[in-house]
């Protein structure tokens, strides 16, 4: 069954989590890192708050709750958690997109157990999670359908397709996780094409929104708890994060949405990492 | 001479043949898939009646999806549904989906292998008056460069009813290319059809006085009677050809392909779609690898079509009983 953490060790856990994205980062040499780096909080609390049901030694266990990761180029992040929850062996994180790995640069669903979707071009996974959905509400079934997103593909025509759907079918097993950390390729979002005000429009779609810390795993946990008793509605809980979050010259710079750290970053990088774990370790104790 | 081994309609080159499209047929079929296979999802975007899924939202409106015009979303939610054990039946005119939708149905539906059946309807010059927009010349190029997208043409109505049951049996996703102009009804109840399966239809005539001319038409879909009525009035004229409905268009169906051109001296492809990347490309590659033979290609040349009848069109282009026949006997002539 899934494993359990309290809100304060999925805050140490993340540090651990941050250091391993940013080993098998740099042994990679290619990927994302800012946009995984500000969702580990996200990802822990969704798999490891007490919420989601699924059985890692059963991934096709009919009646579990199902994960859709949107933006795929999460990826990295998502091999980290599925493997902590005891989907596939730790080592195998190795192997990210190396040639006949089973960790593909962007989540292929056939490739590894415990992804629902194959997904890495952005702007499709909430319709296929609102299919899910529709699917579940047609067999009378009680899962939910968490869908991760970035707020980059609140760009796409698709997402807002999906977004209108979803309303009109008041699909209230559905929570969309929108990761709101204000970056994608080419900048800043509200440069690159302005989505404020995000949470309005989604009202205004049908959907109930609550918006949260996305460091801080109690509000998450709470935000996702509230979810699963909404009625005809469904949920968007838009997590405002930091992108590059633990690592100081990384965070809020857009230019590491795209690019993984050189080794003299990467051994900048985990140094800080380590003094913030001191740091948090010593709080908590 | 018609194959005597194909179940034809009785009333086949009578003024009695009904006449009817294929998306007519499609229609019917989806409604008898549905009382079938309670598993089956149909999905439209805004041109239920007009592709023929009004039949089935009427009998199984629970199991009807109305995405409004929203093609990218219609192929996401098809792959959830799918996700979840459903077959998903979805289609708008095949310019749309998967015109507008196919990276969608790339990702979400064959890099993921869920399983769905596409409903292109309105493809070729025949969708008439409303002009070149709205005319999909390019619905098969893009649909058999997928991985794990089958690819299947039916000739008239009632093959494109049983299209649609064989769909759903089929192990894999199928593409189902639709016309929406009325169609002589030529194949019978009786006849067999396979999404694998494609049919010889019109076998040369060897007599004392007649003899093959070595020429096979593999044609699909709306043209394929075009064909059939241009070899029979060929062989009045003592020319005899070879007619294959090559409704197969992925998987071919190679060995039939195989046998033809080797029985054969030059293969013309008909088909009303571009030529690049059509039919006839596909039974180009398979066969100048495996039995290399002259192919004349006859489609539509990188250009686009415009408004007219459909039968006006289908002249003007270049692809009816007409200019089957010139093509044919142009071949006979630069040959002798």
């Amino acid at each position: 069954m899934a494993k359990k953490f309290s809100a304060r060790e999925i805050e140490k856990l993340a540090i651990d989590i941050r250091q391993e994205l940013i080993k098998i980062l740099l042994e990679v040499k290619s990927g994302h890192c800012a946009g995984p780096l500000g969702a580990v909080e996200i990802y822990l609390s969704l798999y490891f708050g007490g919420l989601l049901n699924y059985d890692a030694k059963k991934p096709d266990w009919p009646e579990r709750d199902r994960v859709v990761v949107s933006n795929g180029h999460y990826a990295p992040l998502l091999y980290i958690i599925l493997s902590k929850a005891g989907y596939f062996p730790e080592e195998e994180l190795k192997n990210l997109r190396k040639l006949g790995s089973s960790l593909q640069g962007h989540p292929h669903r056939l490739s590894l157990p415990g992804i629902e979707t194959s997904s890495g071009p952005v702007g499709e996974g909430l319709s296929q999670a609102a299919g899910m959905a529709l699917g579940a509400k047609i067999d009378k079934k009680k899962w939910q359908v968490y869908c991760l997103m970035g707020d980059g593909e609140q760009d796409c025509g698709n997402t807002w397709e999906a977004v209108m759907l979803a309303g009109k079918h008041q699909l209230d097993n559905l929570t969309a996780i929108i990761d709101r950390n204000n970056i994608q390729i080419d900048g800043f979002t509200e440069n690159v094409m302005p989505l404020e005000p995000l949470k309005e429009k989604y009202e205004a779609f049908g959907w109930k929104t609550m918006e949260v810390d996305g460091h801080n795993p109690e509000e998450i946990i709470k935000a996702l708890k509230t979810s699963r008793s909404v009625f005809v509605k469904p949920v968007a809980i838009i997590a405002h994060t930091v992108p590059g979050k633990g690592i100081d010259f990384m965070e809020w710079e857009y230019k590491w949405h795209g690019r993984v750290p050189d080794s003299k970053e990467a051994e900048e990088a985990l140094r800080k990492l380590r003094s913030l774990k001191g740091k948090i370790e010593s709080e908590l104790d | 001479m018609l194959n005597p081994d194909f179940n034809f309609s009785p009333k086949i080159f009578t003024s009695e043949i009904e006449l009817k499209a294929s998306r007519d047929g499609f229609g019917e079929g989806l409604v008898l898939a549905g009382e079938k296979n309670k598993n089956i999802v149909v999905l439209c975007a805004d041109v239920t009646e007009s592709i023929r899924m009004h039949h089935f939202k009427n009998r199984f409106p629970e199991r009807f999806i109305e995405l409004g015009i929203a093609e990218q979303n219609m192929a996401g939610v098809a792959a959830g549904l799918a996700a979840t054990g459903k077959i998903p039946v979805f289609g708008s005119y095949a310019v749309f989906s998967p015109g507008r939708n196919w990276e969608q149905i790339r990702t979400s539906i064959c890099y993921n292998k869920q399983k769905a059946i596409i409903i292109g309807s309105h493809t070729g010059l025949n969708v008439g008056p409303d002009g070149a927009s709205h005319q999909a010349l390019e619905d098969i190029a893009l649909m058999r460069a997928l991985p794990n997208m089958n690819v299947t043409a039916p000739a008239d109505a009632l093959e494109a009813r049983k299209a649609i049951l064989a769909a759903i049996d089929y192990p894999g996703s199928v593409y189902l290319r639709l016309a929406r102009e009325k169609s002589p009804v030529f194949t019978s109840e009786e006849s067999s059809f396979a999404i694998e399966k494609s049919s010889v239809l019109w076998l040369p005539k060897e007599d004392e006085k007649i003899k093959y001319s070595g020429i096979a038409i593999f044609v699909s879909g709306f043209l394929v009677y075009k064909a059939l009525e241009a070899a029979k009035e060929l062989e009045k004229e003592g020319i005899s050809i070879a007619v294959i409905n090559n409704s197969a268009i992925k998987p071919l169906d190679k060995d039939l392909i195989l046998e033809w051109a080797k029985k054969s001296k030059v293969i013309i492809t008909l088909e009303e779609h571009q030529i690049a990347g059509g039919m006839g490309s596909t039974i180009a590659e398979f066969l100048s690898e495996n039995y290399p033979i002259l192919i004349h290609f006859m489609g539509i040349n990188d250009t686009f079509g415009e408004s007219g009848e459909a039968e006006e069109l289908i002249e003007k282009y270049g692809l009816g009983k007409e200019a089957i026949k010139e093509k044919v006997k142009q071949i006979l002539i630069s040959k002798s």
